[in-house]
């Protein structure tokens, strides 16, 4: 329990640590375009990775360092590519919204939202054809649950009783735009239970929750139950892009969102049990700090190679 | 699989070539709307489900979900040839095509490849609608990263798909609907896979070279052996693959005929592949005198045969053109 807790804490530290450098470059001009951080909902990738098997697929949207890094993308090729170094996961060609490792799983970004969640099937048909059990698992946020490409990938998958995982990042917001006011009704699950799919709605700041209800629903897919969806409630403490004003949200809205946040629910629990998390916090941090080094350190992206890997 | 022939129509010939991948190479999977049980609204995927199960399944109706799971299961290992029934519905999931198969190799260096055959039909038929008549070729050759290939000919169509399906890269098939129940002709299948590309220069002469693709093609001949009863022998150069293009062939037979070239396709000339064809040749310096473009008008596609045949290119027109674009 207790070892447990820490490491849950420790995934979340390397997390919040990583993004809250890659903002700090956004400022100093080292990380150049637009950039969506995911501070503040570094529980649910950990959650829903702990459950994962090496041979299943991940595919997130432009929010999703957390899930790379959750899913065991090293940290250093992970800056290097959203500074735009040849070391970068993809050699720079992806960048922060359109970034993957394939060998660890992480079949990649989006920028085009609600995009993956199709990709994520194709990646379950391809397992049921190729004779592994594969789990594949797609991210979205509650703005994708809009977006057409979603009703068909969760149908798709449905009628075809494929193992695909929809988890959807309920923060809120539609962009910039409430999600209360892009949707009837705040049970983004009725959709899934719409389409035959059995939904949870999930505290989505506690990696533990995330991990039994993830823990179930992928069993009972593997096993050929079909699809599951998952909404993973939470907040980001930062904006839609960095650089976003907010303006669309409350003073105490923030400060509510503080107290919810992982990371300090994380602490608190720590705390009680008579434990401190500035160990934790620190260890995390010194990787992600070397790692940062060593990707700044990396030579820039060489644009001789430009043309490369359009086709075979 | 043995070198033979079969006699089959553009349809069987597609059909033979799916199920000689469907034998061959256990990667693929073909699935659509209607493809399986029911064997394709044009029939030309009749009978596959039967010999090979579950590789072989229908769709809802979801061209985002058929492109996109395509996309995905392609990254996995697989080779899924998916069909779009109508190109016309492509455009409801473009996204898939142009944002996403395209992107997976480059972005990721080859770490992750998306090796799927789209099969697709467009053209102009009697009685065809708005949304059931566009040829939309050039909407696709505008994204690098896809392959393209509108095949004229019952053995191009066998060809062509099985060295889609054997390509590493995303391939659409275009097929035009008109060619599906043309006669039978014998076609040689069993021969060692080709590699994607290539073009057949279909007349010789010194007239002219004419550039044309997919089912216009027949007409476009038609026209030739027309001029050639009035003594004038122009150069055809069908390039059914326009995705890799074959430039050598072109501009060689552009220049061998005097630097003078017509495109004829069925598409739109506005912003259509003609318009790419002609500027290849006048950036390699091979053109003498104003180029000729033969193909639709910018305008909507109407329903009554009559009036959509006012507007697309037939023998009639291509030869009244081809012949003023001569005597000029």
């Amino acid at each position: 329990m207790r070892e447990r807790l820490e490491a849950d804490l420790h995934a979340m530290w390397r997390i919040r640590a990583f993004e809250e450098r890659v903002q700090a470059w956004c400022g100093s001009g080292d990380v150049r375009g637009s950039v969506h951080l995911c501070i503040g909902q570094e529980a649910g990738p950990v959650g829903v990775c702990g459950e994962l098997a090496e041979g299943d697929a991940l595919f997130a949207t432009y929010r999703g360092h957390g899930w790379a890094i959750a899913r065991g993308a090293p940290l250093r090729p992970l800056f290097a590519e959203l500074l735009g170094r040849a070391t970068g996961v993809n050699g720079g060609r992806g960048g922060s919204a359109y970034l993957s490792a394939p060998e660890h799983g992480f079949h990649g970004e989006n920028s085009i939202v609600g995009a993956g969640a199709s990709h994520a099937v194709g990646a379950a048909l391809a397992g049921r054809h190729d004779g592994t059990d594969r789990l594949a698992v797609t991210v979205f946020g509650d703005g994708a649950m809009n977006q057409g490409a979603v009703h068909e990938a969760m149908n798709f998958a449905a009628v075809l009783d494929l193992p695909v995982l929809f988890c959807c990042e309920n923060n809120r917001y539609s962009e910039l735009t409430p999600i209360r006011d892009m949707m009837r009704g705040d049970r983004l699950t009725d959709r899934a239970v719409a389409l035959g799919i059995p939904a949870v709605r999930v505290d989505g700041n506690d990696p533990a929750a995330v991990r039994e209800v993830v823990a179930d629903l992928a069993e009972a897919a593997r096993e050929g139950g079909g699809p599951a969806f998952v909404e993973l409630v939470t907040q980001r403490l930062v904006g839609h892009y960095v650089g976003d004003p907010q303006q669309y949200r409350t003073r105490d809205e923030l400060a509510a969102d503080a107290e919810a946040e992982p990371i300090a629910r994380a602490q608190a629990a720590l705390a009680r049990e008579g434990l401190d998390g500035a160990a934790i916090e620190a260890r995390a941090r010194d990787e992600v700090d070397r790692a940062a080094a060593a990707a700044l350190a990396d030579p820039p992206a060489d644009a001789a190679r430009v043309r490369e890997h359009l086709y075979a | 699989m043995p070198e033979s022939t079969l006699t089959v129509n553009y349809a069987g010939a597609v059909n033979a070539a799916l199920r000689r991948c469907l034998a061959d190479v256990p990667e693929t999977l073909l699935y659509g709307e209607d493809v399986a049980k029911p064997g394709g609204v044009h029939g030309v995927t009749r009978g596959l489900w039967k010999d090979f199960g579950d590789r072989v399944f229908d769709t809802p109706i979801s061209e985002s979900a058929i492109l996109g799971s395509a996309v995905g299961a392609a990254m996995m290992g697989r080779r899924p040839i998916v069909e779009i029934m109508w190109a016309d519905f492509l455009l409801v999931a473009l996204d898939q095509l142009v944002n996403q198969a395209a992107n997976v190799r480059y972005v990721s260096e080859g770490r992750l490849t998306a090796p799927l055959v789209v099969r697709t039909q467009q053209g102009n038929s009697p009685g065809a609608c708005a949304q059931h008549s566009q040829n939309l070729e050039a909407f696709l050759l505008h994204t690098p990263g896809l392959r393209v290939v509108m095949p004229s000919t019952p053995q191009d169509a066998y060809d062509a798909m099985v060295a889609a399906v054997h390509d590493d890269d995303p391939v659409v098939v275009v097929d035009n609907r008109t060619l599906y129940f043309g006669e039978k002709q014998e076609i040689v299948t069993g021969r060692p896979v080709s590699r994607i590309g290539g073009s057949h220069v279909r007349r010789t002469g010194d007239a002219a070279t004419v550039v044309t693709w997919g089912a216009v093609t027949h007409q476009v001949l038609a026209a030739a052996d027309r001029l050639a009863e009035q003594s004038v022998a122009v150069t055809v150069v069908e390039t059914p693959w326009l995705n890799p293009f074959d430039d050598d062939t072109v501009l060689r037979a552009v220049a061998r005929t005097g630097g003078r070239l017509a495109v004829v396709h069925e598409a739109g000339v506005c912003a259509g592949f003609g318009a790419e064809v002609v500027t290849r040749a006048a950036e390699a310096g091979v053109l003498s005198g104003r180029p000729l473009r033969v193909g639709a008008p910018a305008t909507r596609i109407p329903a009554a045969p009559e009036l959509a045949a006012a507007l697309l290119p037939d023998a009639d027109t291509v030869h009244h053109a081809l012949r003023e674009f001569t005597a000029a």
